[in-house]
């Protein structure tokens, strides 16, 4: 573990960064000098009130949009700051908040746009890979069918796949899980945590879900009401793979417990903030 | 046997009977004299009028000339329309150079260009082209531009982070997400070209299912009108038919439901 650990990539610093939305006219701080660190590797669950600019955050990351002032440095390199545009890049893939599937191309085809559109291998190379990485999740047999054929929770899978196969230093998934059932919820965290288990890299996973973050994080990073800066980082020392008997442990509802105690203070000042906007 | 039962349901059964029981009320209004009506002819003079017209050439040759019209001026308003609706959904500033324009045309009803058509355009033939063109026109570009707008943001962040370069992101994603509102604009563009045709060939044509059925009223041969305006409705039935199917055959993805 430790000698494939040195081999990670993808750690992510995040500098005093403030993203201040229409300065001129509306003028949204959508987040202010937030900073903090995520190792290579690292799965961080980020959580905070709705609309306090996490998914801010992971477009400053991936490279949807700038930033205002402040830094990002993925791996020591400067990717994002007021004098660098940054790029969306093939190390860094997003799984977003509605899906993003391509609704006409098959499961397939999605799946190997990547590496094609790269033109890093051939089409036939890269579609046995994901005949492979498909047979894995026990996913075979719906190549050929197309993303509206297929339930919402097999789409989430379909699409991680469709990141994981660029070999990305960092994978963000925005609230990936939201909508689906709670069975469905267990399944997609196991999926989850077998991918991740098997090729660890930095997973930037931004939730309301309190249990999922806990369940799935080495760390939560609790964000304050808008403007976005750090509010709390608990740390989850339960051991891995993660299980589903654990949710109901001592170690866990403890940690639950601070989690909750932080979360809810934000959304006091998030639901006074609104009143106050109201009135 | 399957394809029989497919063919054959209740919902088959009741579109006969639908027919059956308007042709009966047709009998029924001619039968009684009904006040303002005493001119309509029975079902069956239509019929027959109908069948000895099939067995015409010169019958079938005003079906071609009308479709030979729709199919010049819809294909030219396809194909000046979509990349025109493409420009102006992807470029913002194209967008705000040309829309205005677009705009104040847009309003006007096709069927009021046609004394201008028939004044500039140097044959009528040509001034037909352009109105069919007309009827099409506006709405295969308002309903691209449209398509391109409603595209997910995500679909292009997402095949930007996956590596599609531009014109990836324009053949790959652009396109085919408007795809769904392009098939939309035509199969409306249609039907609002065959009412543009037959009224364009009513004034100033020569030839056609519209002047044809013109010509039936000037002779006061009202069987004959009838004729005309069904094989104009089956004719617009049949070109919307092709561009669904059309539509289904672009859109595998839309189909497999």
């Amino acid at each position: 573990m430790t000698t494939a650990a040195q081999q990670i990539q993808g750690a992510i610093s995040i500098r005093n960064v403030t993203k201040i939305y229409d300065p001129e006219g509306v003028h949204v701080v959508a987040m202010q000098d937030c900073s903090f660190e995520i190792a290579a590797g690292e799965f961080v669950a980020i959580v905070g009130p709705s609309g306090c600019g996490k998914t801010t955050l992971l477009n400053a990351i991936a490279g949807f949009d700038t930033i205002t002032s402040g830094e990002i440095h993925l791996d020591g390199e400067l990717i994002s700051s007021t004098r660098k545009q940054i790029k969306p890049d093939v190390d860094r893939m997003v799984v977003f908040q509605n899906g993003a599937l391509f609704p006409w191309k098959t499961v397939m085809e999605n799946i190997i746009y990547g590496p094609v559109v790269q033109g890093r291998v051939k089409k036939s190379a890269a579609a046995g890979a994901a005949r492979e990485m498909l047979s894995q999740v026990g996913l075979n047999g719906i190549e050929d069918k197309y993303p509206e054929e297929l339930s919402s929770g097999v789409q989430r899978r379909v699409e991680i796949l469709r990141a994981l196969i660029n070999q990305p230093k960092v994978v963000m998934l925005d609230e990936p899980f939201r909508g689906l059932d709670a069975v469905a919820k267990t399944v997609m965290h196991e999926f989850l945590m077998e991918v991740f288990c098997a090729a660890p890299r930095t997973m930037f996973f931004i939730t309301h879900d309190l249990d999922e973050a806990i369940f799935l994080g080495n760390k939560v990073v609790i964000m304050t009401t808008r403007p976005a800066r750090l509010k709390k980082i608990v740390h989850v020392n339960l051991p891995w793979p993660r299980e589903h008997h654990m949710l109901g442990s001592e170690a866990y509802l403890e940690l639950k417990r601070e989690v909750l105690e932080a979360v809810h203070e934000e959304a006091k000042k998030a639901f006074e903030a609104g009143e106050r906007e109201m009135a | 046997m399957k394809k029989i039962s497919k063919v054959v349901n209740v919902k088959t059964l009741r579109g006969v009977v639908s027919v059956v029981f308007f042709v009966a009320l047709w009998q029924l209004v001619v039968l009684v004299k009904v006040p303002y009506l005493q001119n309509l002819p029975y079902p069956k003079e239509v019929a027959v009028d109908g069948i000895q017209a099939a067995g015409s050439k010169a019958y079938w040759f005003d079906w071609g000339i009308s479709l030979m019209r729709i199919f010049i001026g819809f294909i030219a308003a396809q194909l000046i329309g979509i990349p025109l609706g493409l420009a102006m959904g992807i470029s913002r500033i194209f967008k705000s150079y040309t829309f205005p324009v677009f705009e104040i045309l847009r309003p006007i009803p096709p069927i009021a260009w046609i004394p201008i058509a028939i004044l500039f355009w140097p044959t009528r033939e040509l001034s037909i082209y352009f109105l069919v063109f007309i009827g099409a026109f506006f709405i295969i570009v308002i309903n691209v531009l449209q398509g391109v707008s409603n595209i997910s943001v995500s679909l292009k962040w997402a095949a930007t982070s996956l590596g599609a370069r531009p014109k990836d992101i324009f053949w790959k994603i652009m396109v085919p997400g408007s795809l769904p509102s392009i098939v939309t604009g035509m199969t409306v563009g249609m039907g609002v070209t065959w009412n543009v045709l037959i009224a364009a060939e009513m004034i100033a044509g020569q030839g056609g299912l519209g002047r044809m059925t013109w010509e039936a009223y000037t002779n006061h041969n009202i069987p004959f009108i009838v004729v005309g305006m069904v094989s104009i409705g089956v004719a617009g039935y049949l070109c919307s038919t092709f561009i669904r199917w059309l539509g289904e055959k672009a859109m595998p993805w839309k189909r497999k439901f």
